[in-house]
């Protein structure tokens, strides 16, 4: 099957990026090397094109509904503006998919941004439920017609308040608003997936040259905003403790709850969703946790982690060398009794077992 | 994108270089270096160790990627390039020069079966 292109892809590749196949999707991984990438989002900003991600619209009278019955959290409480972190679930409680849900500002249509290339299957999850319910809403897939951006890091704001119209410095956390940036119309918000401050854009893909231009160029002190890859997004959230779908859970090959993932916030067990009873039964046996090795050596997906005993207990869901910590650090899930931060364990790295330790996620926290 | 290719190296098709001079140094070339991106950690061979042509040696890793190395030619390990296991990333920075991981003493010099600069130019692009 042909690979997804974002808008950009070709001024990414005249930029000199790498690519890399993601979710479907034709994604630069690196423009000038991760640890440069990583390392400039840590200390100025940097700026993605995550197009690849997903944008589906929901509207009609029952969109309130439609959308809080099929996503964790409570849609109801938001605000015109407002952003929330939830959950798709199945009926026993798994995560089949995490999504960032806006109540667009005009309050009336709801967007949520699905993984990439989980866009069609939540489409279709959307409307088969509001079919079998009997809901009145409109559910559009229009991930074609959009591209997004993220611009991350401690000089993020102020490299946003020199193109963006609106103050960005006053959305709060977790909040978006309309508003023109290089004079085009986009959805600007204050997220991210780096843990370092930040705005996410989204805007029409035909606009995208133009706002990344303006913001690829905008100079902060001199120096220019870093373009970066999937590859620095990827070391950023794994130090900031964030889930990777598909790799840090994936409904077929590696179904967890919310619960086992630690993102315990976004669930309301006071709304009615599909697997809410399920997971108000829930009391997981595996948690998630943070892994550092202490030998030389990079703990990387689907490696064993093992007990001191020599028993496996777990396996590495994302790992990674840390720019930040300059060591080598990971993810899985253990059974409750090996999750205390400062349990010793070991991760199989090409048969050999390398010395680790149980830690407190996140690696970092701004 | 143009990667240095030294004329006074034979390689192999996995993109590691031999260059002869009595011993046979072994490195990873130039492009390989950049394929991979920034290096993070290498994995080499003891001195005394004996390698086949074609053998695995050692293992490397970037941030995104593990890609396993190969002796370009038979011998035995006289050599290792202790300073890449605290700083790995000179195979990024020196391929040819300061990144160099082995010195092989070689039971079979034969480096005609290897890849010439040219043949290996062609590979790359």
């Amino acid at each position: 099957m042909a690979l997804r292109k974002p808008p950009l892809r070709e001024v990414h590749a005249e930029r000199g990026a790498k690519f890399t196949e993601f979710g479907g999707w034709d994604m630069p991984v690196e423009f000038d090397g991760i640890r440069a990438e990583h390392e400039a989002v840590r200390s100025s900003a940097g700026l993605f094109d995550v197009s690849h991600m997903g944008e589906i619209k929901v509207s009609g009278p029952d969109a309130t509904e439609l959308t809080n019955r099929l996503t964790s959290n409570d849609v109801a409480a938001l605000d015109p503006g407002d952003a929330q972190y939830a959950v798709i679930t199945s009926d026993d409680g798994q995560i089949i998919d995490d999504t960032v849900v806006y109540l667009l500002p005009d309050g009336e249509t709801y967007l949520f941004v699905p993984n990439a290339g989980n866009d069609d299957r939540m489409h279709e999850r959307w409307t088969d439920h509001r079919d079998e319910w009997g809901l009145d809403a409109v559910v559009e897939n229009a991930t074609d017609e959009y591209a997004m951006f993220a611009l991350q890091g401690p000089d993020a704001l102020a490299v946003a308040a020199e193109t963006t119209a609106a103050s960005v410095a006053d959305l709060a956390r977790f909040t978006a608003a309309s508003t023109e940036v290089a004079g085009v119309d986009c959805l600007v918000a204050r997220s991210g997936y780096t843990g370092e401050d930040g705005v996410e854009l989204l805007l029409s893909e035909s606009d995208a040259r133009r706002v990344w231009t303006a913001l690829a160029d905008v100079t902060d002190d001199g120096a220019t905003v870093q373009p970066c890859g999937l590859g620095a997004r990827d070391t950023l959230r794994i130090e900031a403790g964030f889930l990777l779908s598909g790799q840090d859970f994936d409904i077929e090959s590696d179904p967890r709850t919310p619960f086992e993932a630690g993102i315990d916030f976004a669930v309301d067990l006071d709304t009615s969703f599909v697997g809410r009873d399920a997971l108000a039964a829930d009391d997981p046996e595996e948690r998630l946790v943070g892994i550092q090795l202490t030998e030389r050596g990079v703990p990387r997906h689907s490696y064993d982690i093992v007990s001191t005993e020599n028993h496996v207990i777990g396996e590495v869901t994302s790992g990674t060398m840390s720019p930040t910590l300059d060591a080598p650090i990971g993810m899985g899930y253990l059974p409750t009794e090996y999750a205390d931060p400062g349990t010793n364990v070991r991760v199989v790295v090409r048969g050999g077992q390398k010395s680790a330790r149980v830690q407190q996620l996140p690696f970092y926290e701004r | 994108m143009s990667f240095e290719i030294r004329d006074d190296c034979r390689y192999r098709e996995s993109h590691e270089w031999a260059h002869p001079n009595g011993v046979v140094r072994v490195g990873l070339t130039d492009f390989a270096q950049d394929e991979l991106g920034d290096v993070v950690f290498v994995e080499l061979p003891q001195e005394g160790d004996a390698l086949s042509r074609g053998e695995e040696f050692g293992v490397i890793e970037s941030i995104k990627a593990v890609s396993d190395l190969y002796a370009p030619v038979s011998g035995e390990v006289v050599a290792v390039n202790e300073r890449l296991f605290d700083e790995p990333e000179l195979v990024n920075e020196s391929p040819f020069e300061d990144g160099w991981m082995l010195e092989i003493e070689p039971t079979d010099a034969d480096l005609d079966a290897l890849l010439s600069p040219g043949e290996y130019r062609d590979q790359t692009e």
